[in-house]
């Protein structure tokens, strides 16, 4: 008998087999010994290959999860980079701070919010994860051990907010946390336009500190652009104290790959349909627990395997524009490829920047999709995507992605030359070699 | 008020390392025992940062006998323990044991043998205090012998017999003795084991112990499924057991 080889992402599109390795105590770590390329892989909650190296090492860093610090007069934590937003959450909450951004699940790992540099619902008044990051600790394959901050190491600082991982290893971070309860003021508003939506959008941006939108990409005719609007802002008061609203471990669990007709086209319709018209009202207004509102997914332990044993393609891309209009072309371009999406987030990006080098976000719209994988079918979607997004200067995400062109990665990531400077020799993934084909 | 105090001796193991951070939470004063001091600081800091109100370590080696009393000591200094937890333990080459005599004791005294003495100091001390939990980590392996593991069986069926006797003696003393069973678990000792849907995480384990503990069981079996498998593997008769493969 020996140990699992085998490792996937989220999207369980692409599986390989890897050298795993274990890391587990932070002093002790040591990769001068191991057979390269090397990457560490977190939770593997990226749904395409960002977080897979086949053939290669695989770092994991699950069992990296010890806090170092946390100081609930600051508000500063320090932890190692394999601690997961859900340990932090049960640390946090019940002193009345929170997650200065927050992607939507609680199941990453620190080390890799700072590698995606995710972002959330609040980026138009936050940015991204990385802007909360004081300082980490890199960990290179040559054995040097750095500290990084705005101060320190500011180049490989900021190669490695957003550096999928090819930097080195982080070991640790120091993160600035947001006093907050753990309760949230959610709207939930109907939009039956895309013109409604960004009227509500206009108007909702410097009042609510989260916002999306969902769409129902299946909806035609007079229903077209039509969905759910939910914006939100922390309570300021609560009645009970904050433990009481910390959350539980999911209880549902999805245990086999289920087969292909639970997520076809007919089902995503009628799923659709009936999210939409479970709220009677055009507007409804709830207090809630911060736990379904921004993490609604994680209820069911993993219900990636709703999409079979083929798996999925998400697909994130982000366009420069300020208005919507592209928006209409994508959906009825989705809706004549027959290619429905179930789970379909928009999201409108604000203007901080990020301090890292390849962090995805900026300011305009942003729009993921998920595909349940077809095979060629489903690619050909993507690469007529692809051309879509060029034209209007998108680019898209590293943690979804697991299709995308060497060209398209190379013309829409322009700091990307002064980036590969700084990636460790020995650190490598299938993303990295993928983006790097044809150079 | 004075904060409650647990004791874990093998704080290092990752089934340990769960179930202080649930009292970590609670915020309890944790005495931590282990083998390496550079593992020691990260679990102290650790529990820290998770709400302990102190941590104390203190370096053993438990492949060498050594003054099991003043570990006692050290731990009860000031107080008295509410609950002890003894979970180091080697999974062993049963291959290797087979070879050698000398290989197999030296498992047998990380396995049993420092259980055995340390239970004994501890339990003076406890009983003498009439309060306090002692919750020591055996396993389903040592429930029935099988050819491929039975040195380690054979340890941890002893602390199993050792538990029983223990607690019967503890009773009247208001001490109480919990025999912890886990079946497959995900940590470094199986690391290098292919390991199929039994195996859980540490957590799991950890809340089932705090949950036994909290509930005054005698024994538990974590996941609970364990003691479905384990009642029908000890009904397997001799005859029919000592020709299968196990
Ligand atoms: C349901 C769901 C919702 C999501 N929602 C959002 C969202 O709203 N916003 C968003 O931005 N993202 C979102 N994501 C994507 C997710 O946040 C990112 O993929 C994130 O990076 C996953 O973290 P992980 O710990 O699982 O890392 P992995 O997926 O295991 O790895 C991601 C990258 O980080 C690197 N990495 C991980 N740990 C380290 C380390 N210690 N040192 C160096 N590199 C490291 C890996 O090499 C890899 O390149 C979502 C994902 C899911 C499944
Ligand atoms: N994992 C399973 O499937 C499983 C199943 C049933 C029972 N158990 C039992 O659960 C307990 C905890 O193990 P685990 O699964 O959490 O594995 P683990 O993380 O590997 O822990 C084993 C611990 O034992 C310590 N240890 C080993 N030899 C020692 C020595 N000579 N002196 C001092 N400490 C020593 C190790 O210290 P270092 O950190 O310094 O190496 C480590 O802390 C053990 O008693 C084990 O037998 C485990």
């Amino acid at each position: 008998m020996s140990a699992n080889t085998h490792y996937l992402s989220w999207g369980r599109a692409h599986r390989f087999e890897h050298k795993p390795h274990k890391l587990a105590w932070r002093d002790s770590i040591e990769l001068s010994n191991l057979s390269e390329p090397m990457l560490v892989q977190g939770l593997g909650r990226s749904y395409g290959d960002c977080c897979l190296n086949g053939s290669g090492t695989l770092l994991l860093s699950k069992e990296l999860d010890h806090m170092i610090a946390f100081n609930p007069d600051t508000g500063i934590l320090d932890c190692e980079a394999g601690v997961s937003l859900d340990s932090v959450l049960k640390l946090i909450v019940p002193h009345a701070y929170f997650l200065p951004v927050s992607p939507g699940t609680k199941y990453v790992s620190v080390g890799g919010a700072i590698a995606n540099d995710v972002h959330g619902k609040n980026h138009h008044v936050a940015g991204t994860f990385g802007k909360h990051v004081l300082g980490l600790k890199l960990l290179r394959s040559n054995g040097e051990l750095l500290t990084c901050s705005a101060d320190e190491n500011q180049d490989l600082f900021a190669a490695s907010i957003g550096g999928m991982g090819l930097t080195g290893l982080i070991v640790s971070a120091k993160i600035k946390l947001k006093k907050a309860l753990p309760v949230i003021d959610q709207e939930i508003i109907k939009f039956n336009s895309l013109s409604e939506l960004q009227e509500i959008e206009n108007a909702s941006q410097s009042r609510y500190e989260y916002t999306v939108s969902w769409i129902d990409t299946l909806a035609s005719g007079k229903q077209f652009g039509r969905g759910l609007y939910f914006r939100g802002n922390h309570c300021e008061h609560i009645k009970k104290s904050p433990q009481d609203y910390l959350h539980s471990n999911p209880k549902l669990q999805v245990f086999f790959d289920a087969p292909s007709f639970v997520l076809s086209e007919f089902s995503i319709k009628l799923f659709n349909s009936v999210l939409f018209h479970k709220q009677r009202q055009e507007k409804k207004l709830e207090t809630v627990p911060y736990d379904p509102f921004f993490y609604p997914l994680d209820a069911v332990k993993s219900w990636n395997r709703l999409y079979g044993k083929q798996g999925l393609y998400q697909y994130q891309f982000v366009v420069p524009c300020d208005s919507l209009d592209f928006m209409g072309d994508i959906l009825k371009f989705l809706q004549k490829s027959h290619q429905a999406s179930f789970l379909t987030v928009l999201k409108k990006f604000g203007s901080i920047t990020s301090p890292g080098l390849m962090s995805f976000p900026k300011e305009g719209w942003t729009l993921a999709l998920d595909f349940p994988n077809r095979g060629t079918a489903t690619l050909k979607v993507l690469s007529d995507l692809d051309r879509m997004v060029s034209d209007l200067k998108g680019r898209l995400y590293s943690a979804k992605d697991g299709h995308m062109p060497a060209s398209m990665y190379q013309s829409s990531y322009p700091k990307l030359e002064d980036f590969s400077k700084l990636v460790d020799p020995k650190f490598s993934s299938n993303f990295w070699r993928r983006v790097n084909a044809s150079k | 008020m004075q904060a409650n105090r647990m004791v874990i001796i093998g704080a290092t193991s990752a089934i340990a390392t769960e179930l202080g951070r649930i009292y970590a939470t609670k915020r309890w004063e944790i005495y931590l025992l282990a083998r390496s001091p550079e593992k020691l600081k990260i679990l102290e800091d650790d529990l820290k940062a998770r709400g302990a109100v102190a941590t104390h370590s203190r370096c053993f080696d438990f492949a060498h006998r050594g003054n099991y009393q003043g570990i006692v000591d050290w731990a009860s200094q000031g107080g008295c323990i509410d609950l002890l937890l003894i979970a180091h333990g080697v999974l062993g080459d049963q291959k290797a044991s087979e070879e050698s005599n000398e290989l197999a004791l030296q498992d047998f005294e990380v396995n049993f043998l420092s259980y055995m003495c340390l239970l004994n100091s501890f339990s003076k001390n406890m009983e003498s205090k009439k309060k306090g939990t002692i919750a020591v980590i055996s396993s389903v392996a040592g429930d029935r012998g099988r050819q491929s593991n039975y040195f380690y069986g054979t340890a941890k069926g002893a602390i199993t017999i050792f538990c029983e006797g223990l607690r019967n003696r503890l009773f009247k003393s208001n001490v109480h003795v919990l025999t912890v069973k886990p079946g497959f678990v995900k940590t470094p000792m199986t690391a290098h084991i292919k390991q199929g849907p039994l195996f859980v995480e540490p957590h799991k384990i950890a809340e089932d112990i705090s949950r036994a503990v909290e509930r005054k069981k005698n024994q538990v079996y974590t996941p609970w499924f364990w003691w479905i498998i384990m009642t029908i593997i000890k009904m397997i008769p001799e005859p029919i057991l000592k020709r299968l493969k196990l």
